[in-house]
Parts: structure tokens; sequence; C-alpha cells
């Protein structure tokens, strides 16, 4: 196991050797030109042309990937062409609100759609199932920033019980920084909870079939027993491979949520950064980003033998 | 269930479920709540240097920070701010100017003339009038800790409102270790001489910036009238707080979580002035002039005719419609270059765009400039609502005039790169895009970048025109009013015979605020010197 996880670990390397090669090569092609949003509208020709220059973007691009290639080895994401901040910095600044929403819209998420999902095998055909189907279908249909904008005017406009935008770290206390959270995390986990819910119980469904449910039911055990020791566990690993692949999900959810929510996070940072053509930034967000992912799948890979004993490393 | 008692609820709720007694917020007591302005601004602090950047949210936090040497008041005449008097020769070639005392950066250290002169020098090289300027300038030195002399090669009438104007980049004053950074490259130290200091340490780009009140600052005793007078802090701290959304920014004003938004889109102004909380009124009167902008390098639009044809055809109704609605409040047609309503404003020779829109005339004039149907490429930047508007009411326009349209929908950032290609627009160049300037910019050729006409030297779309360049130099050598009237009629109708752009149209926005604010004034940028909060 532990040599599994080394080498799943040391896998990444070429993998994140791909994705950032990938990444430069996409911004070095694409149009637009940060010096000219740093020059203002005003600027002349020759003023975008020297500030181009001062910047380096006017060098070949085998030598700025080959700078940049060197400085990501060494650690160095590289300075915000706009802020003059390091990345690593703006990266810090931004990373515990993304954490946060995307945590306790995990927990929400999980909280919510596989009793949800469970529940609807279990009563299958009747009217809870099509509730709860009904519900996976509106989660799957209504955009995020909908659900944003009648969630703050509900529950912040007009019943005034939480705030519309911001956030709040939590070392500030803990109320404070739910109060900020609730309202987006419902909003992004909509789509999550529909996902979820719908594998679970397409999963249950078919592991309730199954010879070993009849016996423990001929053993008499209980239907919560059933369905949460014996059935959920087993149909336990796709739900798990629904989760960390939802993990994507959510990275892109946060960008618009937070741009709803006004939450400093990082997807409101890459968007700003690719508006402006913050080259070090965006390379050092998507590298960070898919480097989430890989950790994210590797830890799935890990889980699944917990749920089954028979996955080995 | 009311907001009362669930907020009674909640803390318990979190801190015995979560096992964290004891964590909880810090409450704001009413009076820090008051001493605290939450602002919305137009856009994202994204840099702190304002002669590096001069785009116009930078120098709006920058004029918090450092103040300048003048100022134009709301008569946008230039007033003394951090120069006590000035002297000039009488053949006008010898400035002397003298720093009034006390003045101090927000390090403690004081504000000496060497430090003024390190800043005029950086400033100069980025801006339109500096280097003017520069290129009479004899010296620039500091005589004394508190007096410095600008001599000149030839007598500059405009000196007082070149170091008093409004327009990116102003004469902000840093120390002199600061003000010594190549103008090309960004400051990293953000040491101010302004009413408010910039809380680094609290600064998150693209969420928020904060700025404290210094206690050292020592404001003019005469009443503050936009960028001169006294600059009294009356709160303790700023908060800039960005808001890419426009419909969260009206929910949290509404909501009482900001207390004042610089530019709520006109959708949801009927919203918020239903909300008897929350102000609502002209931001700027000095507005803004949308562009239609060609290419004079490449057919047709190198052609007089074909520009002209443009503005026989444009219906300037049609573009501020499409942008602003049916608030007449917000717009009128504009037959000018000019920002109306001053006392220099000129129509002269703006017959074309007024009247009845005449297709026909323009596609005879296309013909004679020799068009014959290749496609016309126009770059429009879909994320910026009021180019996306323009956009589509060109692309109209334009076959109505019998073109072909390349219509090539991005974003702001590639635009701004390629308009700067001056390669045929088959080849990745461009024929028409649009932007606008702030009326600020335009109420005189000072900073009015877009007015040049010195090909290659000009702005994007070089144009080249002896007679308006020629128009433009009298402007700048007018010893006064009359004579700079004269200049200003003479100019307009150069650029207009000449077909230099074609404006869409002059516009205003919207600010809003809650109502517990007082103190807020109209003007080019948000003053928040004399800004309080009950």
């Amino acid at each position: 196991m532990f040599a599994y996880t080394l080498r799943r670990i040391v896998a990444t390397i070429p993998v994140m050797a791909v994705v950032a090669l990938f990444v430069f090569s996409l911004l070095y092609i694409s149009p637009g030109d940060p010096a000219a949003v740093i020059a203002g509208d005003q600027a002349t020709p020759a003023d975008v042309e020297r500030i181009r220059a001062s910047l380096g973007l006017d060098r070949p691009y085998l030598v700025r990937f080959a700078e940049w290639a060197w400085n990501i080895m060494r650690g160095d994401l590289g300075t915000s062409i706009f802020t003059n901040l390091p990345v690593s910095t703006m990266i810090a600044q931004r990373i515990q609100p993304t954490l946060s929403l995307m945590v306790i819209t995990l927990i929400l998420a999980i909280g919510i759609a596989v009793p949800m999902g469970v529940i609807a095998a279990w009563k299958q055909g009747t009217w809870i199932d099509r509730l709860v189907m009904g519900f996976a279908v509106l989660g799957f249909s209504v955009p995020v920033f909908v659900v944003g904008y009648v969630l703050a005017y509900v529950f912040a406009l007009e019943l005034d019980w939480l705030p519309v935008q911001g956030y709040t770290p939590i070392e500030r206390g803990v109320w404070p920084w739910l109060q900020n959270l609730i309202l987006p995390s419902v909003a992004l986990g909509g789509v999550y909870i529909a996902l979820i819910a719908r594998i679970t119980r397409a999963t249950m469904l078919e592991v309730l079939q199954q010879d070993y449910i009849r016996t423990a039911r001929a053993k008499g055990v209980g239907q919560p027993g059933i369905l949460f020791l014996h059935a959920l566990k087993n149909a336990a690993v796709p739900i798990v491979t629904v989760i960390g692949i939802g993990v994507a999900l959510l990275i892109g959810g946060a960008v618009v949520t937070e741009s709803v929510f006004a939450i400093p996070g990082l997807g409101r940072l890459t968007v700003d950064a690719i508006l402006r053509r913050d080259y070090p930034v965006i390379q050092g967000v998507i590298l960070l980003f898919s480097f989430t992912y890989v950790l994210v799948n590797l830890v799935i890979d890990l889980l699944y033998t917990l749920f089954d004993p028979r996955i080995r490393y | 269930m009311d907001r009362r008692s669930f907020l009674k609820v909640g803390p318990g709720l979190a801190a015995g479920g979560l096992g964290m007694a004891g964590v909880a917020a810090p409450a704001l007591s009413q009076g820090a709540a008051a001493r605290t302005l939450r602002f919305v601004p137009q856009a994202n602090l994204a840099n702190f240097d304002p002669i590096w950047g001069t785009q116009y949210v930078v120098r709006n936090a920058a004029a918090l920070v450092w103040d300048t040497l003048y100022g134009v008041d709301e008569r946008i005449e230039p007033k003394r701010q951090m120069v006590e008097s000035e002297e000039v020769t009488p053949d006008g070639l010898t400035w002397t100017f003298r720093l009034r005392s006390g003045l101090r950066f927000h390090d403690d250290t004081p504000v000496l003339s060497k430090d003024v002169v390190a800043s005029l020098k950086r400033w100069a090289v980025r801006d339109p009038m500096g280097q003017m300027i520069l290129t009479i300038q004899n010296e620039l030195v500091a005589v004394d800790d508190r007096t410095f002399r600008w001599s000149l090669k030839a007598p500059y009438p405009k000196m007082l409102l070149a170091l008093a104007k409004n327009n990116a980049p102003c004469t902000f004053i840093m120390p002199e270790r600061i003000a010594k950074t190549d103008p090309f490259q960004q400051i990293g130290e953000y040491v101010g001489s302004g009413p408010y200091r910039f809380v680094r340490n609290e600064w998150v780009p693209g969420a928020k910036a904060v700025f404290e009140k210094f206690a050292g600052y020592v404001p003019r005793d005469e009443p503050a009238s936009w960028l001169a007078g006294g600059k009294r802090a009356m709160v303790d701290r700023i908060e800039w707080i960005v808001m890419p959304d426009p419909a969260t920014a009206a929910a949290a004003l509404q909501n009482g979580e900001v207390d004042w938004w610089e530019n709520p889109i006109t959708d949801l102004v009927p919203t918020l002035k239903r909300n008897r909380n929350i102000m609502v009124d002209i931001a700027d009167p000095l507005g803004n002039i949308g562009s239609f902008r060609m290419n004079h390098l490449h057919p047709p639009f190198n052609d007089v005719r074909a520009r002209r044809a443009v503005l026989q055809a444009m219906s300037q109704e049609d573009y501020m419609q499409a942008l602003v609605g049916e608030d007449r409040n917000l717009w009128k047609t504009l037959p000018s270059f000019f920002t109306p309503g001053t006392s220099i404003y000129s129509e002269a020779g703006g017959e074309i765009l007024k009247g009845r829109r005449d297709y026909d005339a323009a596609k005879r004039m296309l013909a004679e400039a020799g068009y014959k149907g290749e496609p016309i490429t126009i770059v429009v930047a879909q994320d910026q609502p009021i180019t996306k508007a323009f956009g589509d009411v060109s692309a109209d326009l334009l076959k109505r005039m019998g073109m072909t349209v390349d219509f090539v929908a991005t974003d702001w950032g590639t635009v701004g790169s390629r308009r700067a290609l001056k390669t045929p627009p088959a080849q990745g160049g461009w024929h028409i895009f649009h932007t606008w300037h702030a009326g600020a910019d335009c109420i005189n050729p000072a900073a009015y970048t877009a007015i040049r006409a010195n090909g290659d030297g000009a702005w994007f779309g070089w144009p080249k025109s002896d007679a308006v360049e020629t128009a433009r130099d009298a402007w700048f050598a007018a010893p006064d009013l009359p004579g700079e009237k004269a200049a200003m009629d003479r100019l307009n109708k150069e650029a207009m015979d000449f077909g230099l752009y074609a404006p869409t149209g002059f516009f205003l926005s919207y600010q809003a605020w809650r109502r517990n604010v007082s103190g807020i004034v109209k003007g080019p940028l948000p003053f928040f010197w004399g800004v309080s909060k009950s």
C-alpha cells in the first residue's frame, strides 16, 4: 500500500509536467496582452510596447518557458504581472475561502444526497422515489447562479437571515464563517447532491437485489441495518468514485459561486487573471487545481480498500 | 423565526454542535461601524502604481493615498494643493514653486522638494502633457527643501492645468526613493502623502483594499472641491470591496452590507430607487463619450469619404438607447468630440452628425472611396456592456450602409492587443473597434490622447492630419479663454471634416449609496474626503 501510494505520488510529476507545458503553450498562443490592460485605455501604442518589453513578454517562447519551468522546479510560481505579488502569496490569500466552500459543500452534499439516494432506492416506484428523482433533475437543470440569486433574494434580502456576500475567515468565529458559506454551499451543492443521489439510488437498487441482502433479511436484520450497513457499504465504491469526479465539478462551480456571492477565493482569482491575461497567476492556479485533482483521485483509489476488502494494491 | 432570534440561536448551535464553545465573531461596536465606509468600486484594484498603470480605478484609489501639487475644482480650474505659492517669470519660461509647510509622508518623513522633483520626472515620462513639457524643458531642480524650479525653453501656458488635472496619470507625490523607480516598472512600496494610507497587508487584489486615515495629513483650510481644497478624512477606515456581479452589489447595498456603490448598472437602478434607505444620483456630470474607432491605415477607412460616410449614417440615438435605454437623464446626442457643458465646448463642424440619417448618401460616399464589398472587421469586446451594446448597433449600421461585416466577438483583453496591430485586417488586424472616453479626459485636448492625429504617434487607428494637429497646438498656445474657445472650434471642425473617429454619443451613469452616508458629491472620480457615515 505504501509503495503504491509512493508510486502514484511520483507518477504525478510527469502529469504535472504535461499540464504545465500545455497551460503555458495555450496561454502563449491565446490572444490578449496584459501590457495593454496595464497601460490603460489612453496609453499610446508606444507606451504599451515599452511595458510589454519591461515585463519580458517580447521574448521568445522557449526562453520564457525555460525560465518559468526552472522557477517552478525551485518551487517559485512567479510574480503576478499586475499586483507585483508572488503568485504563491496570492494563492495563499485565496485558498481558505475556496477550501471552506468546497468542504462545506461536500459535507452538505454527501450528508443529504446519500440518505436521499438510499431512501429513494428503498421506496422505489413510490412518490418518495419520484420526489427525490424530481429534485435530482432540478439540481442538474437549474444553473448555479440562478439558485444563488434565488437563495440570496429569499434568505438575505427578504428574510434577512444571512449575508448576501463576502467571506469571514474562520479565525474570526465559526458562526460568522458559516454564515457566509451557507447560501453559496447550498447553491453550489445542488448539482452535486443530484449527481450523488442518482448514483446512490442506482447502485443501491442493484445491491438490494443481491442474495446476501435476502440472507440478511432472513436473519432478521432490520431495514435500517440492511440499508445502511449491508447494502450501502457494498454500494460505496461507485458512490465514492462519483464523489471524486465531482470535485472537478466543484472546482468549476466554485468559479461561478464565488462571483455570485463575492467570495474572494481561487475561482475568482482565476477568472480575474484570465480576463487580465495575468499569465503567472493563471499558470499557478491551474497547476494547483490539477495537482488537487490528481491527489483527490489518489485518495479515492485508496478509499476503495476501506469499502471493498477484495481490492488490494 | 426572525433574524434576531435566528442570530441568537445560531451561535449557540454552532458552538455547541461543533464543540467550539467560546469561539465567536468579534462584534464591531456601532461607533466602529460608523467609522468604516464600505465602498464597491467600478473595478478591481489589481495594481497600485498610478504612474505605471493608468486605469481609472488605480487613479481613484491613488487619489486617497497620494496628494497632488495642484488639484482641479468643480469648475475644472487648477487650485493649489500641496503648493503654497508659485511664481512665473514674465517670459513664461521659469516656474518657481514653494511647498506648504507641514506636509508629511505616511512614513512620517517630511515631503521635500527632492521628492517632488523625482515624482514629477517619473510622471512626465508617462503623461501626454508631461511629455510636452519634457520636450521644452531646460531643467527641473530642487532649490531648497520647500522650493523647486522648472525652467523651460518655451512658454507652456497650461503648466498649472498639467499639475492639477484629474486625468491619469496625475502628479501624485511620492518619496524620492520610490519615485526614482523606472516609470515602466511597478513600485513595490506604497508610502503616500494624502489623507488616507494604504493598508498593504489587508490588500487582497480582486477582492478588497483598505485605507486608513492618516493622522499626520494637514488639509488645506478651504472647503473641499473635487481634487482641490481641504481633504478632510471623516471616516477612520475605508474598505473597497470588489464585486464582479452587479446583482450581488445591488443586494449587498440594499442589505446594508456596503455603503456606497460607484457604478450601478442602469437595469438595477429602478430597484435601488424604490428602496427608501438608498440614494441614487448621477455619478459624474462630465460623463463619457462613446467611440467608433476606425483604422486609418487600411481601406476603406484610409479614405476620408469612407470615414465621413459612417458619420453621415450613424444614429447616436440608436447607440445610446442600446446602452442606457429610455432614461433621457442619462444620455444626449453629441455632434462634437468634446465634453458638453463646459465653457470651451464646441460643436463646430458637427452638422454631419445631426438630422436625418442618410444611408444612400453614405453608400455613395463609400463607393466614391472605392469600397466594393470587402469584409469589414469589427472587433467587439463582449465582456464590457458598453462595447457590446455599441458593437451590436454598429454591425446593423454597417449592413444598412451596404458593407460586409466580419464581426469578431471577443473579450476586452483581446481587443486591447489586437487594436495595437497595424497589419491588414485580413492578417489579424482590424477595421473598427469600440471604446469610450471619460468626459473628464475630453474637456480639452490636454489629456485627450484619442484626438491626436500625428500618424504613428497617434492613438490606435493612427490618424494623420496636420490640420488637426495644428488646431490642437493652437489650444495649448492659447493664453486666454477666447483663444482657447477659438482653438476648440477649429479643432472640432478639422477633426469632424477629417473623420478622426465617430463619437457615438454622450452618456452618464449613476452612483448609489445608503442614506446614512453623507457628503458624496458628483465628480469624475469618487471623492472620499468630506464623506461621513452615521
